[in-house]
């Protein structure tokens, strides 16, 4: 059967700079799943736990972050506190018995880099994989 | 303050799985400040328990609201805001909260959303740890402040006992030995000599050995 999820993608406006190029043309010319609706933050710090609960709440099948690489962060700790607000969902996942990996982090260059659009595919191609959400 | 954090999710779904509207119900005293069950929490936890029950095939309206504290009379007079609009309500308050609604509210179901742990303060953001026990016999004037009662696994009144290794008590060895720290602060601060009286049998009747407690000052009673 096929499925197609619903990837729900919160990134920091720095990481997802390429998201905005040639009138946000580029990402689609680089084969960015079509699934994934992204939603730009000033910085993924100010991501609450309910923010990300939400998406689920709304629907999503996977849900996913990107931001600064921790050490590199324009706003020092804002994707270290991405991070673990991402580990506290992940953790009530799993508490509900709902694989931990419908919910990931990732910390990715700012800029144009292939690896913001590697990071789409796999989590496209792992919620494929663990199929519809169970909520 | 009070510490406590949130049960774990399966217990507190289980609790409310038949219910079709739930008040989640933050505190806004000891619970906010320790972050296991002010406003913010409260949202969360409505959130979580929407989302388990759905896991259920279940559906309810979860809300949320929060008091100024839940064990003081007047703020829980409060809940009456909500014109009885809710199956049941889930209280984020530590324990005192949730006995405080199930004495003032007879027809509401109340459940318990935290395991209340102990009364502690944060040394660091983040971390907590037990400081007092509340046993109703204060003899921190005669430890240098710190707390045996509270912080020795054993409780003693004459430690170290035999068991504590370079500071740290055999339970854990993250654990200060309270009594290593006794005498280390009595010694740094000129008391030394002051631990050398034999600590009286202890009277345990003050610690709730005897059943709860109660406080009466006439001068605030109306």
């Amino acid at each position: 059967m096929s499925f197609t999820p619903k990837i729900r993608l919160f990134s920091c406006h720095y990481t997802s700079q390429q998201s905005c190029a040639d009138h946000g043309r580029e990402l689609q010319k680089l084969d960015f799943p079509e699934n994934v609706e992204l939603t730009r933050v000033p910085c993924t710090g100010k991501l609450q736990v309910t923010t990300l609960l939400q998406a689920f709440e709304e629907g999503a099948d996977g849900v996913y972050v990107v931001g600064c690489p921790v050490d590199t962060c324009h706003n020092e700790k804002g994707s270290s506190r991405a991070a673990k607000r991402v580990a506290t969902v992940r953790k009530a996942l799993r508490e509900l018995d709902v694989e931990e990996d419908r919910m990931r982090m990732y910390h990715l260059p700012r800029g144009l880099h292939p690896e913001f659009v590697d990071a789409a595919r796999e989590m496209d191609k792992l919620v494929r994989e663990l199929g519809p959400s169970p909520f | 303050m009070i510490i406590a954090e949130r049960k774990p999710l399966a217990e507190i779904i289980d609790m409310v799985i038949d219910f079709k509207k739930i008040l989640v119900l933050a505190c806004r005293g000891c619970v906010t400040v320790c972050s296991a069950g002010g406003e913010r929490e409260a949202e969360i936890l409505a959130s979580l328990i929407r989302l388990g029950l759905r896991k259920n095939g279940k559906e309810a309206e979860v809300i949320t609201g929060s008091l100024v504290r839940q064990c003081d009379r007047e703020y829980i007079d409060a809940i009456d805001n909500w014109k009885g609009d809710y199956d049941a309500i889930v209280s984020t308050a530590c324990g005192v909260g949730v006995n405080f609604i199930a004495n003032l509210r007879p027809q509401d179901n109340v459940y318990p959303a935290l395991n209340t742990t102990f009364f502690g303060g944060s040394a660091q953001q983040g971390i907590w740890s037990e400081q007092c026990a509340g046993c109703g016999d204060c003899v921190l004037h005669l430890t240098g402040g710190l707390c045996p009662i509270a912080r020795c696994a054993k409780s003693l009144m004459n430690g170290p006992c035999g068991g504590s290794v370079d500071g740290k008590c055999e339970i854990h060895p993250e654990v200060h030995c309270v009594w290593q720290l006794i005498h280390d602060r009595m010694d740094r601060i000129g008391r030394r000599r002051e631990l050398e009286a034999a600590a009286p049998i202890r009277d345990w009747s003050s610690a709730g050995h005897g059943g709860p407690r109660k406080q009466v000052r006439s001068d605030l009673t109306l």
